[in-house]
């Protein structure tokens, strides 16, 4: 909390606010980082937020085992089921507005209103995506009229568990632009959220856990970018890396190691969190099963219609 | 109803399960929904709908006029200016309202519909309204993603849609209709059947609930005629109807030469088609589903049975055993499978049929069960020894009347089941996934269910071929109806 919105309290209601402690988001719970450690947040101005839990590699790994666990289940709902659950959590997030007005605008240094837009975006971002869970199938999938008696039907399905970097300057815009698409056809996600301004993503962890989304879906880590990402980049059982908010040199280092198992990576790109957001990202996250299936023959007689 | 004793005595009587009706409150009257508002038809015409079940009156309704429908219509032309230049995701956040609202009034309207439709609410609660909300959501979903549906860059909405709905699915028919509308960024003028008002209403309030901007869904009961004046209307860029196919074709003559673009779901002889190899129980299952279903007053229902000459006997005799185990009665108990037709009218047309049906030959049986005395009712029937020359294996009868036929190969099935002016609806058991595919294939219908019978779902396009009418309705095919591409 910064001091200037403390004192305006004070003043409205003659009382000492109570601070959150910030905690990460890992399989539906609340721990504080494994290592016990926390690094100061600040304001862009310099002013003490929070103390954020520091997450080590084993928080990165124990994410990783979450987010594995929680696949299955996810994957498995009906794309409409999906949806509700996205939209659930726009519901939940336009209540919670004054909330991440603030924490953006303290986050990013903007003006009220202009944090305002930030957050009003982000909802109807995840309105966006909550969308498109039973949608993109029907235009990333489809017949192919292949030459031969054979029904032959491709869909798209979910990668696995992506570790996704979430920008470093669009706190809350930008982390809602990039673990939407992830989630919304059927991956988990580990989040590392912005090293300097991961109070959003930290409160956006408190949304999803009472949005019916199920624990372990996404799961949020703190800390230091580097340190984080690194174990994730080298995982085995992490299936695609969204390399967003690495800087260029942590980017490549980090799709060198996601070759090991040859890791889907989106790299880093500027983006304007504010326009149309297409369909990359979604369709970045998925794979495409081609079926085959014979379809017989009836010979040459039946019907003239 | 048993007393206590004879239950105690009879530990198997049974025992009614009845929803309760409280949670519904209809008003004794309702108007027009023009421009936002409720109001009373201009030459003052009102109607009654009753409860086919128990021939209760339910309410008085406004009937719209020639008058009201120029009312509507220009409501609808003043709103389209501001609700198609919205961004489409601020329509979209308007549809998902109305989809969440269904969710949440959704069993005040499963007995609204049962109380106003004769409809069991067994199907009400677990079909009619989830696929409501489902298609709402669905719609709303796609409203800011347009670009994206293949129809090129920024596609434009063709401006007031004329929506004229029959009354088997009141509240699911007009979901249907609006979702896709408003979604694109039309207007709509609907009317619902003359029997079925009530739920068409309820939807009206639910728009004012959503805070939807006066003008956008303007909601006009009434008869054919109503219906007639919508479709004529010089202002209506669009028309979209599902119901009879004689009326379908009239509509056509009446929007021929316009620039009325329009979409037709009419009506179905579906041919539900049963090969030797099929799972016979599951298959008995899907054909009650698919005759039975709404009292047969479905379009695709599956009223021909196709089956293989050598496993008839032992499909038959499942079939009339299942046929024995259905409950026909009170459209509210829960237990309920066979509700209420759903006028005298249309009563008197499938007793018509199935007279006509004896008269020529064809075998008739039906299920041993005691009609109410009250209301309107047709036990479950069945006709064998039905040749591809009789009435009831032509005519859509629209009722719970199955004729059965059958075929010795694979061939004379696909030639039987496509000898029909209709092609809406088709199913095919076997266990053999290549004959499903090779049937499906020749199979001149827009809908084909295999080893499964009358599925809908939002994201599934839904529609005919033939004089089953034009147009998909549902899935991305849906939106094409109502944009100028």
């Amino acid at each position: 909390m910064s001091e200037k919105s403390e004192k305006s309290e004070k003043s409205e209601q003659n009382r000492l606010s109570v601070f959150k402690t910030y905690k990460l988001y890992v399989g539906g719970k609340f721990p504080r980082s494994e290592s016990g450690r926390v690094y100061e947040v600040t304001s862009s101005k310099g002013e003490w937020l929070a103390n954020a839990p520091q997450s080590s590699r084993k928080d990165a790994r124990d994410a990783v085992v979450a987010a594995r666990k929680a696949f299955g289940g996810w994957a498995g709902k009906t794309a409409y089921n999906r949806g509700q659950v996205l939209y659930r959590v726009a519901e939940m997030l336009e209540g919670r507005r004054e909330q991440f007005v603030r924490e953006v605008a303290d986050a990013e240094g903007l003006s009220k209103s202009k944090a305002a837009a930030q957050v009003d975006a982000a909802i109807d971002r995840w309105v966006w995506y909550a969308g498109w869970t039973d949608k993109i199938a029907q235009i990333a999938g489809g017949a192919n009229p292949v030459a031969g008696p054979y029904f032959n039907l491709s869909s798209p399905e979910p990668t696995g568990v992506v570790a996704v970097v979430a920008p470093q300057e669009s706190s809350f815009l930008g982390l809602v632009s990039v673990v939407a698409p992830v989630i919304a056809t059927g991956n988990t996600a580990v989040v590392i959220a912005s090293e300097a301004a991961p109070l959003p993503a930290l409160s956006l962890g408190e949304v999803l856990a009472t949005s019916d989304l199920p624990g372990g879906v996404v799961n949020v880590l703190s800390g230091r970018t580097a340190e984080i990402t690194a174990p994730l980049a080298a995982h085995q059982d992490v299936n695609a890396l969204d390399l967003c908010g690495a800087d260029e040199v942590l980017a490549k280092e980090l799709e060198v190691a996601a070759a090991d198992n040859l890791k889907r990576v989106v790299r880093p790109q500027p983006v304007d969190w504010s326009a149309d957001q297409g369909t990359h990202r979604l369709t970045a996250f998925l794979e495409t099963k081609t079926v085959w299936h014979p379809t017989g023959s009836l010979g040459a007689s039946g019907s003239a219609y | 109803m048993a007393d206590k004793t004879e239950t105690l005595n009879n530990p198997f009587e049974y025992a009614p399960a009845p929803e309760s009706r409280s949670v519904v409150d209809i008003a004794p009257s309702y108007g027009l929904f023009i421009d936002g508002e409720f109001t009373e038809a201009a030459d003052g015409k009102v109607f009654k709908t009753v409860s086919p079940a128990t021939e209760e009156v339910l309410s008085e309704v406004a009937q719209a006029g020639a008058a009201d429908v120029d009312r509507a219509v220009k409501a609808a032309r003043k709103a389209f200016v501001k609700w198609s230049a919205l961004p489409g995701a601020e329509r979209a956040k308007y549809l998902f309202r109305i989809a969440r609202i269904i969710q949440e009034r959704s069993r005040e309207l499963a007995v609204l519909e049962t109380l106003d439709n004769g409809k069991p609410i067994k199907e009400t609660r677990d079909a009619d309204l989830p696929l409501v909300a489902a298609h709402f959501f669905y719609y709303a979903g796609w409203a800011d993603k347009l670009d994206h549906a293949g129809y090129g860059a920024n596609p434009q909405p063709l401006g007031v849609a004329g929506q004229v709905i029959p009354w088997n699915f009141p509240l699911l028919m007009l979901a249907w209709k609006i979702a896709p509308a408003l979604a694109t960024g039309n207007t709509v003028v609907l009317k619902p059947a003359e029997t079925t008002p009530l739920s068409a209403l309820f939807f009206a309030d639910i728009c004012r609930q959503a805070g939807l901007p006066k003008g956008v869904v303007n909601i006009l009961p009434g008869y054919g005629d109503t219906g007639a004046a919508i479709v004529a209307h010089d202002d209506v860029n669009k028309v979209a109807f599902t119901g009879s196919t004689a009326v379908g074709k009239e509509i056509a003559r009446t929007v021929a030469g316009t620039d009325k673009k329009l979409t037709l779901e009419l009506g179905g002889k579906g041919a539900n088609i049963v090969f030797d190899d099929a799972p016979i129980d599951q298959a008995v299952e899907g054909i009650v589903s698919g005759i039975f279903f709404n009292q047969g007053q479905v379009c695709c229902a599956g009223s021909r049975l196709l089956v293989q000459e050598s496993v008839q006997d032992e499909l038959l005799d499942s079939l009339k055993r299942r046929l024995g185990t259905l409950r026909l009665g009170d459209p509210l108990d829960k237990n309920t499978d066979i509700g209420a037709i759903n006028s005298a009218e249309q009563l008197a047309r499938i007793t018509a049929l199935a007279e006509t049906g004896e008269a020529e030959g064809a075998e008739r049986w039906s299920a041993p069960c005691e009609l109410p005395t009250s209301g309107y009712w047709f036990a479950p029937t069945l006709f064998t020894n039905v040749t591809q020359a009789h009435t009831v294996a032509r005519d859509e009868i629209f009722g719970p009347v199955l004729s059965v036929l059958t075929f010795r190969t694979p061939e004379e099935a696909v030639a039987k089941a496509n000898n029909s002016q209709y092609g809406l609806s088709a199913g095919i058991w076997t266990e053999k996934g290549s004959r499903i595919l090779a049937v499906a294939d020749r199979l001149r219908a827009g809908v084909v269910w295999a080893n499964t019978f009358n599925k809908f779902d939002p994201t599934s396009p839904f529609g005919g071929y033939k004089e089953s009418g034009f147009g998909r309705e549902g899935g991305r095919h849906g939106l094409e109806a109502y944009l100028d591409v």
